[in-house]
């Protein structure tokens, strides 16, 4: 490189220094997309080969389906979005759906309080002990891993105090609720669950992408120490993504509660790691700093479907759900690590 | 010329840490629209003034003013808000983010709470093209090289209304191409009244860039100087505080080149260089051969040490080790072919602090044998007790925690390690830094007696009587590249070599 052609001024040869990182940054720019497209494209393979292999899978109501079983998992992903984002991890979200499910249908069933009552009530626990935790995390600097299994033991511990069986709700509300179908038309229908679940992918997209919330978790999860000094308030948002995981697990386990129609401490057993696994599916960075709502929302669908293609498969076992999550999972790792990898 | 009322003045500045005076009675002070450079060698005081400046370290005594004003930082986003940023050479963004959110984050442009991303990149456009800088804002600021991050770094600054911007070695890392783009970058500010305080150990980029400079030696103010009336020999001897004539008289010479010269060159490196972090060098280590590296710090000593040693790949060049080429890789295959480094860094990349004098000390020989061979412990007994003795640690204690040993005897154990498997080639990147004088000259010693039993020697330091002591010829690194092959004859002195620093070997 000839350095003596660049001169000093505004003459300078702005031309030559400003094409070559853009070229560079056309390629970067779309390596961040890699990921959600990689699990968008996967998911429609999913689709054709099913819909080749099995009669009655190609119909919308097929992909409708997967979002009202999964409305619940989709709302705790988002949630855990906001956490993996910031470069943490949330393992107490199952725990709380547990915990949510077993509060509601005790206070519900048990007590007679009104489900206008109870809802606000547990989705504020949920929050609290998200805020609980990410201050713990943030003050006492301490790993977000142990914190938060430590949050996932007290929580399923919780749901035990209140019993060890499972408690039925048969309030109206909740039963209404359940059995309400919207109709999108004539042969497909969602359920309400399938609504909030997407007014909270809207809401958390807006807050992603439009709010300076939003800009601080990922720039908290690109570098923390550089959002501190550039003055951004690490604090603040740290705990933010930790109580909106909390609220997002109460949330969840409303809309259980609205599917199952019971409390139960083993409700949502491991479903933390589906979570995790939907996120990252997603193409969301475990580092941090990169990824989607988007994704989640595609994660999930993954994780739906596959369970979807072997119950019409019918001869395999669901224990093959578990097969191929794990082996997406090392796909989709594997993928991250080839985009994040540095040139030598 | 800069007009004569100081946007920034600090006066009388003391700084104290706990058994060290790091800054007494200092003066600076910075005028709007000149290039200040602050020069010292390291420990002089730099960084510390510049803290003090930006509000990471509170004042024991003195004052600052910025614009007549009284100020005291209690943290940099303070310094920040009055006007006083500052870009570290390692920059404090985030790479994940776009280039026009690093330069608003947490100041977006906002209606109703929504950010306004078109206004924020229309922005961004703006004020990088006041600085003559045409990139995609959208575009993470990981696509772009660190000098394009710093400017990133420096357009925040701006923007952020700074008058005061410190630059505090943003060069180090940049090739020639970038630094030039950097400076355009600070010329247009500096016409625009922005007073810079700039922190660089290129000499000739201080000639370059700088109006005036400040020079700092051990925590003490040696003085202000325009840098045009100051040449850059009379800098050199300001900053290491010596006059060159006091150092030209020098005593004990070790042996003759030539005689060195006779035997097998043990390693040849040809045209190795590291773009980014040393130019390409040629330069040949016989056995027996003490080759000494001098050199301001950051000129490239210890890049050359890394790249012979493997721990950088080297970009350009090849290297041969006892005549056959090999490539350096990683440090295994240097240490596969008796290539040992003694980093300057022992605690943060040689000792194991939690570990024994006995486990530090075998470790690099176990590491050779391989997992599966483990050393007997009577076998390691025996040669921790040899090198405890032959270099004099103490305490004589192998099952001592080396975090417990002095600076001295941590070194001498990294030593030990190294000398344990028994090295064709030992690279010693400051083995005497921060050490009693009784240590170093043991270990002064014990490098001349191992060069006499035929090992070759990489030896750098920071001290030149050191390496005029040692070697048979020495190698001057300056701007990271090598300028000079000074053979050790009687011609040579510390003002020789300073003068060779200095002018970088053009006399």
């Amino acid at each position: 490189m000839s350095s003596d052609v660049v001169t000093s001024g505004p003459s300078g040869p702005k031309g030559r220094t400003a094409d070559r990182p853009a070229r560079a940054a056309v390629l970067r720019g779309r390596e961040r997309y890699i990921p959600v497209m990689a699990t968008g494209a996967l998911l429609l393979a999913m689709f054709v080969v099913g819909g080749m292999r099995y009669e009655a899978f190609a119909s919308g109501q097929i992909v409708l389906n997967v979002f009202i079983d999964n409305a619940f998992l989709l709302v705790v992903a988002i949630g855990m979005t906001f956490v993996i984002l910031t470069g943490g991890i949330d393992l107490s979200v199952g725990s709380v759906v547990a915990l949510s499910t077993m509060i509601s249908a005790s206070l519900v069933t048990g007590q007679g309080w009104p489900p206008l009552l109870v809802i606000p009530l547990v989705l504020l626990i949920g929050a609290a002990l998200g805020f609980a935790m990410g201050c713990i995390i943030h003050y006492f600097d301490i790993q977000p891993f142990i914190v938060t299994l430590a949050g996932m033991f007290l929580a399923r511990g919780l749901c035990y105090t209140i019993g060890t069986d499972s408690i039925p709700i048969t309030d109206e509300t909740y039963t209404a609720i359940a059995q309400t179908r919207i109709d999108l038309s004539a042969e497909m229908f969602i359920s309400p669950s399938v609504l909030i679940a997407l007014a909270v992918v809207a809401v958390a997209t807006y807050v992603l992408h439009y709010t300076r919330l939003g800009r601080n978790v990922y720039a908290v999860g690109g570098n923390e120490q550089s959002a501190m000094l550039m003055g951004l308030p690490v604090a603040r948002t740290k705990i933010a993504v930790y109580t909106i995981s909390g609220f997002c697990s109460a949330l969840g386990g409303v809309l259980l509660s609205f599917y199952m129609l019971s409390g139960y401490g083993l409700h949502a057993v491991g479903m933390e790691l589906d979570a995790i696994a939907a996120v990252v599916i997603g193409g969301t960075l475990l580092t941090g700093g990169s990824g989607y709502v988007l994704g989640t929302v595609l994660g999930v669908l993954v994780l739906g479907l596959i369970q979807t293609i072997i119950s019409f498969e019918g001869t395999l076992s669901s224990w093959w759900t578990k097969i191929f999550i794990g082996m997406l999972l090392f796909v989709f790792i594997l993928l991250q690590r080839l985009i994040t990898a540095r040139r030598p | 010329m800069a007009t004569p009322v100081p946007i920034l003045r600090m006066s009388g500045i003391c700084k104290e840490f706990p058994g060290v005076r790091a800054l007494s009675d200092v003066d600076f002070r910075l005028m709007p629209g000149e290039v200040h450079a602050l020069m010292g060698e390291n420990g002089a005081g730099k960084s510390t003034l510049i803290k003090v400046l930006t509000g990471v370290y509170d004042i024991d005594a003195g004052e600052i003013t910025l614009d007549g004003a009284k100020v005291a930082f209690a943290n940099p986003l303070q310094a920040q808000q009055a006007g006083i940023s500052t870009v570290y050479q390692e920059v404090n963004l985030c790479a994940n983010l776009s280039v026009a959110e690093n330069i608003f984050i947490g100041r977006e442009p906002r209606r109703l709470g929504r950010i306004r991303w078109r206004e924020m990149r229309r922005r961004a456009t703006a004020l990088l093209d006041r600085l003559d800088l045409a990139i995609d804002v959208t575009a993470p600021l990981s696509a772009y090289s660190l000098a394009v991050q710093q400017m990133v770094a420096i357009a925040r600054a701006v923007d952020i209304s700074a008058r005061v911007l410190v630059l505090d070695e943003p060069t180090s890392s940049l090739d020639a191409g970038e630094v030039e783009q950097l400076f355009r970058v600070m010329r247009r500010l500096k016409d625009e009244g922005i007073a810079i305080l700039f922190v660089s150990h290129f000499l000739d980029q201080i000639y370059e860039i700088a109006d005036r400079m400040t020079i700092l030696r051990n925590g003490r103010l040696v003085g202000e100087y325009l840098t045009s009336e100051l040449g850059q020999v009379e800098l050199v001897g300001k900053m290491i505080g010596k006059e060159l004539e006091d150092l030209t008289e020098l005593d004990e010479k070790p042996k003759e080149l030539e005689a060195v010269e006779r035997s097998q060159p043990f390693v040849e490196a040809r045209s190795l260089g590291r773009s980014g972090s040393v130019e390409p060098f040629t330069l040949t280590i016989h056995e027996g051969e003490v080759v000494g590296l001098a050199g301001l710090l950051g000129s490239g000593r210890t890049e050359v040490a890394r790249l012979l040693f493997g721990a950088d790949h080297a970009t350009t060049g090849e290297v041969a080790v006892g005549g056959t080429p090999v490539a350096l890789r990683t440090p295994r295959a240097a240490t596969a072919r008796g290539i040992a480094f003694c980093s300057e860094n022992r605690r943060a990349e040689g000792l194991i602090p939690d570990l024994t004098v006995r486990e530090n000390i075998v470790l690099a020989l176990q590491a050779a044998r391989g997992w599966s061979r483990p050393i007997p412990r009577r076998r390691q007994d025996e040669l921790v007790d040899k090198y405890i003795q032959a270099l004099r640690i103490s305490p004589a204690n192998p099952d001592q925690l080396v975090k417990n040993l002095s600076g001295g005897n941590q070194q001498k154990v990294l030593l030990a390690r190294w000398l344990i498997v028994e090295p064709r080639l030992l690279i010693l990147d400051e083995p005497t830094r921060g050490i009693d004088v009784g240590a170093k000259a043991e270990i002064q010693r014990l490098v001349a007696s191992l060069a006499d039993g035929g090992m070759a020697v990489l030896f750098i330091s920071a001290e030149l009587e050191e390496v005029l002591r040692l070697s048979h010829k020495v190698g001057v690194l300056r701007d990271r590249r090598l300028v000079a092959e000074l053979p050790n004859d009687d011609d040579l002195t510390t003002g020789v070599l300073m003068e060779t620093i200095a002018s970088g070997g053009r006399t």
